[in-house]
């Protein structure tokens, strides 16, 4: 585990400048030259509804549009990545008993050289199974069922790509940069997604795979209200230009300005990361995991995952802009894993009275934890605090 | 000029603009998908245009027909002068009249029938319609071809507008085929097209394809056998197709490149594929070249120094209504600008920053500041900026540019700037434009470039009402006085 505080670096990335159509503005990412060693590839699958054994009698069911292959290794990294499939027979087998383990299930190994992976879905997997095995310790005030089976099973809704409004639009008008190998998404100028490739080849090929993503319901709404997002162009000084040398010198002023202000504010959420990083699995040189944010209500939380080489540049990269419900949820469940699922110590962690901490819970969709009677309690209680 | 500023008000500086708009929207649209705004929207937008303008300033509005404007708002505008004529004095409506008749004449046959057919649809049969049907149909050259090959059109025109068929023509369009013998040639071969599959080689090629169809003649042999008939864009068209099927040779010979109009021949070469491109790399040229030689005409190698910053970013794609169009558009400018520059004082730059004109296809975003810079440094005396407009790399950029150019380093307009653009923005119902600073116009054919650069002297407001009056009603008389 790389510990927490590591910021995360976008080596070898330049950003380029920003295209908007509607409420919906692009940013590009450059590479000056691809990642070499690695190579995505999108798998289609025709039967849409996946269920993976996990291999404990449960199994995890998704609709998957589509999947990505990453190829590593250097014998094939020139080949043409669109459409890629996995062979009949491998798709038509069903599927073994996962080799690792709960957490690692929705990375697959496909032969020697490559791996599926279900774009998102880790990322989202990691923020579901936050503490999903629920408390260590017994306390009287938790119920029974979160004491015997843990958070497990936990639901969150995000929407599709589709679904968002203008994205679409955006996605076809967007005049891919040649080396581009990224891609910043903002709905109403808040970050929705990072999606980094190795390769501008691979990039080209899985652009329009990004409507196929998910989007929080935060960005749903905000690419639903705004109507078009603002001019963030620069102005040129007129006063300090005496001749076209001074012209194409403010040009390269605007240019530069634009790419700071986008690393720093715009995508600053991101790209300064705080929270936790655990690792999936290694590939050779390379390295798959997953990010977890911070949970700070009030703020840009992302969770993320990546594909990093062993010398830090980042190959793959893929965020998920959490709702603001979504990061409180997981402010609580993070501040009752610190205090050891003790209800009374989180509460005054949080600086609540242990009813309002309750109630909280209660709101975020977690009265299960509590016991009923408890929960009465402290229904109870901020009554009579009202009254 | 004192005592005309004086007199300018408020109003028709917005008259003078909103038929600018108006008429840079009628060169551009087509009502067809764009890259960037849908069918729906381009149609919403332009038929919005159509009635205000026509409401507002009627006079203009008809004589609109006399300029460039394009084939679907010309019978838009027809239409729209037919439907709504109630309390239009005689005196303009014999003006209209004239400029109506002249424009139907130059249409091509199938967009005066979609007119006739509108104004079926909208139950106007007064008078003055059934006149202009009449003269027309009056003025037309071959009555019975055109009966052939546009049977229901010619039809329904002729029963709306109460027309008498002489002769044959009502037995041909009124009665069914079986009916009788004809003494007229094309009605006879046309009958027996119905029994005899060897008849229907004498038939235009768009009815005689029909036929072929219901007698399972094999494309290869109808296509060898009908070629003869082929009018040259058929030809054109058909050439592709068939050398992709391995049909017939017979089509490729005779496809008669040099006698294309420019910016059909640049749409034509834009959709081979590279590798045809480069194997016919003298005979295209060649025949770009020649294109641009002729429609420059007299005007050849006068322009001096010219550069041209010609986009070929992504969203020259057009749409599948308008495939390539504005890549098309701006291959036929570069060519056209090449002749009209002075030898060798030509520099053109793509936006992409390739340097082989022939082997353009749409690709990447749209950096025009950066080139409008670079075309500065080479120090032309005519700046022509062909684009759509959407500037992206930065966005903006060449605004800027252009402003500060303009204020610092040009003040005097020693450089004259234009900027063409090929596309109409719906949302903006005009031309997307780059910088107040510089003059927009919207272009459809990089035939009308240099017609266009006079046009867009108006949109930069230098030029007023009275001005743009003058302008048109001169335009109306050399349309009106063209030979036919």
């Amino acid at each position: 585990m790389i510990p927490g505080s590591a910021p995360f670096r976008l080596d070898g990335l330049r950003t380029g400048p920003p295209q908007s159509w509607g409420a919906v503005r692009i940013v590009p990412l450059l590479r000056d030259a691809p990642v070499e060693g690695l190579r995505l590839h999108r798998s289609v699958y025709d039967g849409g509804v996946r269920a993976v054994d996990v291999g404990d009698g449960s199994r995890y069911v998704a609709y998957i549009p589509h999947a990505f292959v990453a190829t590593y290794g250097d014998d094939d990294a020139g080949t043409a990545s669109y459409g890629t499939r996995m062979g009949a027979a491998g798709r038509a087998a069903e599927p073994e008993r996962m080799a690792f383990g709960a957490l690692r299930r929705m990375a697959r190994r496909r032969g020697r050289d490559r791996l599926r992976f279900l774009p998102l879905h880790l990322a989202v997997e990691g923020y579901l199974a936050l503490h999903f095995g629920g408390p260590e310790i017994v306390w009287e005030r938790l119920s029974r069922r979160v004491v015997a089976g843990g958070l497990s099973p936990r639901a969150e809704q995000a929407v599709l790509g589709l679904q968002v409004a203008g994205l679409e639009d955006a996605l076809r008008i967007f005049e891919i940069h040649p080396g581009q190998c990224g891609v910043c998404v903002y709905a109403a100028d808040s970050l929705a997604s990072v999606f980094i490739v190795p390769h501008p080849d691979d990039y080209r090929a899985l652009h329009a795979t990004l409507l196929e993503d998910m989007f929080g319901e935060l960005i749903y709404h905000y690419a639903l209200l705004m109507p078009s997002t603002g001019d963030l162009s620069g102005r040129i000084d007129a006063a300090a230009v005496r001749s076209l040398a001074d012209l194409r010198a403010e040009t390269r002023r605007l240019r530069a300005e634009w790419a700071d202000f986008h690393d720093e504010v715009m995508a600053g959420g991101v790209l300064t990361y705080g929270g936790e990083y655990r690792t999936v699995q290694y590939l050779e040189e390379f390295t798959l995991g997953r990010h977890l944010p911070e949970f700070v209500p009030g703020r840009e939380n992302h969770i993320s995952e990546s594909i990093s080489h062993d010398d830090g540049r980042i190959a793959y990269f893929k965020s998920f802009r959490l709702s603001e419900a979504q990061v409180r949820r997981g402010h609580l469940l993070r501040t009752l894993a610190r205090n050891d699922w003790h209800v009374q110590a989180a509460a005054a962690d949080l600086g609540q009275t242990e009813a309002a901490f309750g109630l909280r819970l209660d709101r975020a969709g977690f009265g299960d934890l509590l016991r009923p009677d408890v929960l009465d309690l402290y229904r109870a209680e901020a009554r009579r605090g009202r009254a | 000029m004192t005592e005309q500023a004086a007199t300018e008000t408020f109003a028709d500086l917005i008259a003078c603009e909103d038929v600018l708009m108006f008429v840079t929207a009628a060169i551009t649209s087509t009502g067809q998908r764009e890259f960037h705004h849908g069918a729906a929207e381009q149609r919403l937008s332009l038929d919005f245009l159509h009635e205000y303008v026509r409401t507002n300033y009627r006079e203009l509005y008809a004589a609109a027909l006399a300029l460039g404007v394009n084939d679907h708002n010309a019978a838009t505008i027809i239409v729209g002068l037919l439907r709504h004529a109630a309390d239009v004095p005689p005196d303009r409506r014999r003006a209209e009249g004239a400029l109506i008749a002249r424009r139907l004449e130059r249409m091509p046959q199938h967009r005066v029938h979609g007119v006739f057919r509108a104004l079926r649809r909208a139950k106007v049969n007064n008078r003055r319609t059934r006149a202009i049907a009449r003269d027309w149909f009056a003025a037309r050259r071959d009555p019975a071809f055109d009966a052939v090959k546009y049977r229901a059109g010619v039809r329904d025109a002729m029963r709306h507008a109460h027309l008498k068929a002489d002769g044959e023509l009502g037995a041909f369009l009124f009665t069914r085929a079986t009916a009788g013998r004809f003494t007229t040639p094309l009605f006879e071969s046309w009958r027996r097209a119905h029994f005899a599959a060897d008849a229907l080689y004498d038939l235009p090629y768009t009815v005689a394809e029909g036929f072929a169809a219901e007698h399972g003649v094999p494309r290869g042999v109808f296509l060898q056998r009908i070629e003869p008939r082929m009018t040259r864009l058929e030809r054109l068209r058909l050439q592709e197709s068939t050398r992709a099927m391995k049909k017939v040779t017979a089509v490729n010979e005779h496809a008669d490149l040099a006698a294309m109009g420019l910016t059909r021949l640049a749409s034509y070469v834009l959709g081979l594929s590279l590798d045809d491109r480069a194997a016919r790399r003298a005979e295209l040229t060649g025949a770009l070249r020649a294109a641009a030689r002729r429609t420059a005409g007299a005007a050849a190698g006068t322009w001096g120094r010219v550069a041209a910053v010609l986009d070929d970013s992504h969203s020259t794609l057009g749409s599948g209504a308008k495939r390539r169009r504005p890549l098309a558009v701006a291959l036929g400018a570069h060519h056209l600008l090449e002749a009209l520059a002075a030898p060798g004082a030509y520099t053109p730059l793509w936006t992409s920053g390739r340097t082989d004109a022939l082997l353009l296809y749409p690709y990447g975003p749209t950096p025009l500041g950066e080139r409008v810079l670079d075309a500065l440094e080479t120090g032309p005396e005519q700046l022509v900026i062909v684009s759509d407009g959407f500037d992206n790399a930065p966005p903006g950029l060449a605004g800027e540019v252009l402003r500060v150019w303009r204020t610092r380093l040009d003040p005097g307009r020693a450089v004259a700037v234009t900027h063409l653009n090929p596309v109409y923005d719906a949302a903006d119902f005009d031309v997307r434009r780059l910088s107040p600073a510089v003059p927009t116009a919207g272009i459809r054919d990089a035939e009308d470039l240099a017609t266009l650069t006079g046009l867009a002297r108006f949109a930069e407001g230098r030029l007023g009402l009275a001005d743009l009056r003058a302008h048109l009603d001169e335009q109306v008389a050399r349309f009106l006085a063209a030979p036919r």
